[in-house]
């Protein structure tokens, strides 16, 4: 049977270098996939992914398992990356009064091998990228405490009382932040909400 | 209920995550509340294309990268240096335990001559004579101890 994540991190604490290799082959990928989601930068993404590992790691002598370990592990991840997002913005601002705003570099990353297999149809295909780019620059538009919200009760699978423990807020509040967040997405992505509803 | 009170609870109820008087009482809302229904539905939606962003991997350096930087961290004392002591710590055990049983053999063979020279050795003399394991081997009958031991019990 499959170790929990809390005997994991015991483990750990005990001095088990196998264990830690196991909890970061566990949440590598959700991990970096939240961060790229916040940060919007791949490179960053790894960068503080392998931050939040260090982190656990540092942590792993005072250890107490006394909240859930993906809790935990994506308070550090969501700290880590809005001071990130923080400090991006701040150095933007700097950047753009010198020169204007390129394109996303990022475009184009998340292309996944197989789609041309399964849509012949260079239409559809083309549709389908540009569905995704709105549904990216949607969620990259919103507030990133409200963008963290949507990605760890979307993504994560985390239950509500999770998830407002990793925002440091309340229930309430981080329902009212779904909300929110939710009616924005409503908005920008009007037209593929439709298309759908149609279906 | 009103509506703006349902607010809140929309999204749970899209995800499944009311609970069930909750749900109960969404659904009487709903019944008769066209706008909210329409929220639902929209709702649903987003949450279906959010499905869609697929997701992307870690590169290939990702873990060695991790590896290293744990690498790097100062050791701290773990926990397999208790059993695996420095070569001073067991040179020095190693001595004392050499040590302990040259004097036991020492003083059961050749009990210690009075010369004044050497009080040091007739302080440990009285340390080892009174010590349990080595009055024992000079007891004349251990049998009988042993006798009376399993009829005490
Ligand atoms: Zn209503």
């Amino acid at each position: 049977m499959a170790r929990s994540d809390v005997q994991l991190m015991l483990d750990v604490k005990a001095g088990d270098e196998q264990s830690f290799a196991l909890l970061l082959h566990r949440y590598r990928r959700p991990l970096v996939n939240f961060l790229y989601r916040m940060v919007r930068n791949r490179e960053q993404a790894e960068d503080l992914a392998q931050e939040v590992f260090l982190r656990v790691y540092r942590a792993r002598e005072d250890y107490v398992p006394s909240a859930k370990f993906t809790t935990w592990l994506f308070r550090i991840a969501t700290n880590l990356a809005l001071n990130s997002v923080r400090d991006n913005r701040y150095q933007r601002m700097e950047i753009s009064l010198d020169a204007p705003v390129t394109a996303d570099a990022e475009d184009g990353d998340e292309k996944t091998l197989d789609v041309a297999e399964k849509h012949p149809n260079i239409e559809q295909h083309l549709v389908e990228d540009v569905q995704r780019k709105m549904i990216r620059h949607a969620i990259e538009k919103l507030p990133e405490k409200q963008r963290a919200a949507v990605l760890l009760h979307k993504y994560q699978e985390l239950d509500y009382g999770e998830i407002s423990k990793i925002l440091d807020c309340s229930e309430s509040a981080l329902k009212s932040l779904l909300f929110r967040a939710y009616e924005t997405l409503r908005v920008e992505l009007a037209p593929l909400v439709a298309q759908r509803a149609r279906q | 209920m009103s509506c703006s009170r349902m607010e809140s609870k929309i999204l749970g109820y899209v995800d499944g995550r009311l609970k069930e008087g909750e749900r109960l009482e969404m659904e009487k809302h709903l019944s008769t509340c066209g706008a909210c229904q329409l929220r639902v539905n929209e709702f649903r939606s987003v949450h279906a294309l959010l499905d869609e962003l697929p997701m992307i991997e870690p590169s290939a350096a990702f873990d060695l990268r991790v590896r290293a930087r744990v690498a790097a961290e100062p050791a701290k004392q773990s926990w397999w240096a208790w059993f695996t002591p420095s070569p001073r710590v067991a040179f020095a055990a190693s001595m004392l335990l050499l040590a302990t049983v040259w004097v036991g053999r020492y003083s059961m063979s050749d009990p210690p001559q009075i010369d004044q020279a050497d009080i040091p050795v007739l302080e440990n003399y009285d340390v080892i004579s009174s010590f349990e394991p080595l009055t024992e081997l000079s007891q004349a009958e251990p049998a009988d101890n042993a006798d009376q031991q399993s009829q005490d019990m």
